[in-house]
C-alpha cells in the first residue's frame, strides 16, 4: 500500500468502489426479480387464454354446467358493480377530500379523520364484505343484490378517492387560492371557480384508477351481489349479476372439468382491463404533470 | 396547515344575493359532512360486524377457548368447537413467510429506485411496481393454483402444493408494491443535507444509504413494513385458493393451512343466518378488524412521530 497521497486511489477507495458495483448490480437484480413475476405471469395468461379469447367468447353467456361458452354476462355485471360504486363513492370521496385539504385546520377533529381513512384503508375486503353482508343485505333490506354489492365496494375504495384527490387538490399553488380571496371571493366560489378548475383532470385520473382496482376485488361482492351463475342479465341495481373476479374463482375452484383454456382466458380479459385502465391513468398523471405549468 | 390558509370570511357576503349565500352555506355543510363520512364509515364496520355476532358473543363465546383452542369444528352436530387458535397461527405462518420474502425485496427495491436510478428508469420502475399491484387477488390465487401449485409439488416432492410456501410466496409478491411505494417516499424524505455531508466525508453511495439513510429513513421503513404485514393478513381470496383448506397448526412451510380470511370467505355462504356458526364467523371478522386496526394504527403512529421529528 502507497503512502495515500491526498486524491490518489487507494486501495480502501478501489475496494468501496468494488463493493459500490456489486451492490448495485445486487439491488437491481432484486429490482429485477420483481419485475419479473409481472411479465411471467402476464406471458402465462397471453399463452393459455389468447387462443380461447375469440369475439364470440366475449359476447356469449356460459353454457354447459359452465364447462363452455362465454363471458358475456360477467363483463356486464362487472361494468354495472363498477360503474354504481364509482357513483356512490366519487362524490363522497371528492368532497371529503375538498373539505381535508380546504377546510379543515389543523386540529384533534382532523387528525381523528385522517386516522379513520388510515384504518378504512387497512379494514380487509372479507371484513367488508361482512359489513355488507350485516349492513346493506340485512339491515337496510337491499338484498343481495348490484346495489349493495357496489355500496360495499365503494366504501372499499373511499380512502383511496380521497387519497387521490386531496393529492390533485395540494397539487393546486396556494397562491392561486390567495388571489382568488384577495378579489373578494368566498371559500367555496374559490374552490368552484379556481381549485376544482386546476385539478380535476388530476381527480378524475386518480378516480379512475382506483376504481379500476375495484373491478378487481371478489371477496367484497361475493356474499353481497355477485352470483355464481345468472341465466340473465341484471336489468336494475336491485338484480345480482355475475362478475368477471367472480367467475374466474368460481371456474378455478368450484367447477370440475372445466377446459384450462376457459379459466386463463377469463383471467386474461380481466387483467386486461384492469391493467389498460391502471395504465391509461397512469400515463395520463405523468403527462398532466409534465404539462402543469406552475 | 399554515395561517396562509385561512380564509378572512365575512366581506364575501356582502352584495350577494341570499339565496346565493344560503346555497353555499349548504354546500359547505355537505362538504363538511362528507369530511366526517370515513369516521362514520369505520364505526359502522365495527358496529356491524359486532352486532351481527353479539349474540354468540354473549351467550355462547368462550373467549379463552376461542383465542387459544386450535379446533375449529362448527359444523360438527355433538360437538362443536369454534377455537381460531389454528386459524390465527394459518394466518401468522403465511404472512410471516410473506414478508421474509417481501421485506428484503421491498427495501432493497425501495433503496434501488431511489437511490440509484434516474430519470427514465426510475420512472418505468415505479410503473412497473403501480402494476404490479393492479393484478387482482383472484388473478394470484388462480397462479397459485395453476402454476405454483405443480410446481411445488415437482420441487420438493410434497403431496399438495398448495400451503403456506404457496400463499406465503403470493402474498409476499402482492405486499411488495405497497413496501416500495411507502419505504421509497421514506428514503426520499431524508434531506439531500444528509446525503452531501456523507458525500463529502468519501462516503461511497452505498456507505452513505447504510449509515445515513436507512437510519434516517427507519421510522417511515418500519411503517412500510407494517403497512405490507396489515395487506398480508387482510388477504382473502388469494390465500383462499393458494393454502389448501386445512384446519391445522402448520408445522413447516409445506402444510396446508387455513387463515382467518379465508375461513370466513369459505364458510359464509353456507351457514344459515343467524346460526352460532354465521355469528362465529363475524367474532373472527370483529378478530380480524382489531389485528389490522393494531397494525395500520402503529404504522400511522409511527408516521406521524417521524414527521413531528421532523418539524
Amino acid at each position: 500500500m502507497n503512502a495515500a497521497l491526498p486524491f490518489s486511489t487507494t486501495d480502501v477507495t478501489r475496494t468501496n468502489r468494488r463493493r459500490e458495483s456489486i451492490v448495485r448490480a445486487l439491488l437491481g437484480i432484486v429490482t429485477a426479480l420483481l419485475v419479473l413475476p409481472l411479465l411471467a405471469i402476464l406471458a402465462l395468461l397471453v399463452k393459455h387464454g389468447a387462443p380461447a379469447l375469440t369475439l364470440d367468447f366475449l359476447l356469449s353467456s356460459p353454457a354447459a354446467g359452465m364447462t363452455a361458452g362465454g363471458i358475456f354476462p360477467a363483463i356486464v355485471g362487472t361494468l354495472w358493480l363498477v360503474g354504481v360504486s364509482l357513483a356512490i363513492a366519487a362524490p363522497i370521496g371528492v368532497l371529503a377530500a375538498i373539505y381535508l385539504n380546504e377546510y379543515a385546520g389543523d386540529h384533534w377533529g382532523t387528525r381523528i379523520v385522517n386516522l379513520a381513512i388510515v384504518n378504512l384503508a387497512g379494514v380487509p375486503s372479507i371484513v367488508h364484505a361482512l359489513f355488507g353482508v350485516g349492513a346493506f343485505v340485512l339491515f337496510l333490506h337491499l338484498g343481495t343484490s348490484i346495489l349493495s354489492a357496489s355500496l360495499t365496494l365503494a366504501i372499499m375504495t373511499l380512502p383511496v378517492i380521497i387519497a387521490s384527490t386531496k393529492e390533485a387538490l395540494a397539487a393546486v399553488p396556494m397562491s392561486f387560492r390567495q388571489a382568488c380571496w384577495v378579489l373578494g371571493a368566498s371559500r367555496w366560489q374559490t374552490i368552484r371557480y379556481v381549485v376544482l378548475p386546476n385539478s380535476i383532470q388530476g381527480i378524475l385520473t386518480g378516480v379512475i384508477l382506483q376504481v379500476s382496482r375495484a373491478a378487481g376485488e371478489t371477496a367484497p361482492v361475493m356474499f353481497t351481489g355477485a352470483a355464481f351463475y345468472l341465466p340473465f342479465l341484471p336489468q336494475s341495481v336491485n338484480d345480482q349479476c355475475m362478475a368477471l373476479s367472480m367467475h374466474l374463482f368460481t371456474l378455478s375452484t368450484q367447477v370440475p372439468g372445466v377446459p384450462e383454456a376457459l379459466p386463463y382466458a377469463t383471467a386474461l380479459v380481466l387483467v386486461g382491463l384492469v391493467m389498460s385502465v391502471n395504465l391509461t391513468s397512469i400515463l395520463l398523471r405523468s403527462y398532466l404533470r409534465s404539462r402543469r405549468r406552475w | 396547515m399554515g395561517s396562509d390558509r385561512e380564509h378572512a370570511g365575512g366581506t364575501h357576503d356582502l352584495g350577494r344575493s341570499r339565496t346565493a349565500v344560503a346555497a353555499e352555506r349548504v354546500i359547505e355543510a355537505v362538504i363538511r359532512i362528507c369530511g366526517f363520512s370515513a369516521i362514520f364509515f369505520v364505526f359502522s364496520i365495527f358496529l356491524f360486524v359486532l352486532l351481527s355476532g353479539s349474540d354468540f358473543i354473549i351467550h355462547r363465546l368462550d373467549i379463552r377457548e376461542f383465542l387459544l383452542s386450535p379446533e375449529w369444528v362448527p359444523t360438527s352436530v355433538s360437538n362443536k368447537r369454534y377455537g381460531t387458535m389454528a386459524l390465527t397461527l394459518g394466518t401468522f405462518s403465511v404472512t410471516g413467510l410473506a414478508m421474509l420474502i417481501a421485506v428484503p425485496f421491498g427495501l432493497g427495491a425501495a433503496v434501488f429506485v431511489s437511490e440509484f436510478t434516474d430519470g427514465r428508469t426510475k420512472e418505468v420502475l415505479k410503473v412497473v411496481i403501480e402494476l404490479l399491484a393492479a393484478i387482482p387477488s383472484v388473478v394470484w390465487g388462480f397462479i397459485g393454483l395453476v402454476i405454483m401449485n405443480p410446481l411445488i409439488i415437482a420441487m420438493f416432492d410434497a403431496p399438495i402444493g398448495l400451503n403456506v410456501l404457496n400463499g406465503g410466496i403470493l402474498l409476499g409478491l402482492m405486499s411488495v408494491p405497497i413496501i416500495v411505494s411507502i419505504g421509497e417516499d421514506a428514503i426520499k424524505a431524508v434531506p439531500d443535507s444528509y446525503r452531501e455531508a456523507s458525500m463529502a466525508m468519501g462516503a461511497t453511495r452505498w456507505q452513505t444509504v447504510v449509515h445515513v439513510l436507512l437510519p434516517a429513513a427507519r421510522s417511515g421503513l418500519l411503517a412500510a413494513v407494517l403497512l405490507g404485514v396489515g395487506r398480508a393478513i387482510g388477504e382473502t381470496i388469494a390465500v383462499l385458493m393458494a393454502t389448501g383448506h386445512a384446519v391445522q397448526i402448520p408445522h413447516s412451510p409445506l402444510d396446508s393451512v387455513r387463515t382467518l380470511t379465508a375461513t370466513i370467505a369459505s364458510e359464509l355462504g353456507e351457514t344459515a343466518r343467524g346460526s352460532d356458526h354465521y355469528q362465529a364467523l363475524f367474532t373472527i371478522g370483529i378478530l380480524l378488524f382489531a389485528l389490522t386496526f393494531v397494525v395500520n394504527l402503529s404504522a400511522d403512529l409511527i408516521v406521524r412521530g417521524v414527521r413531528g421529528e421532523q418539524r
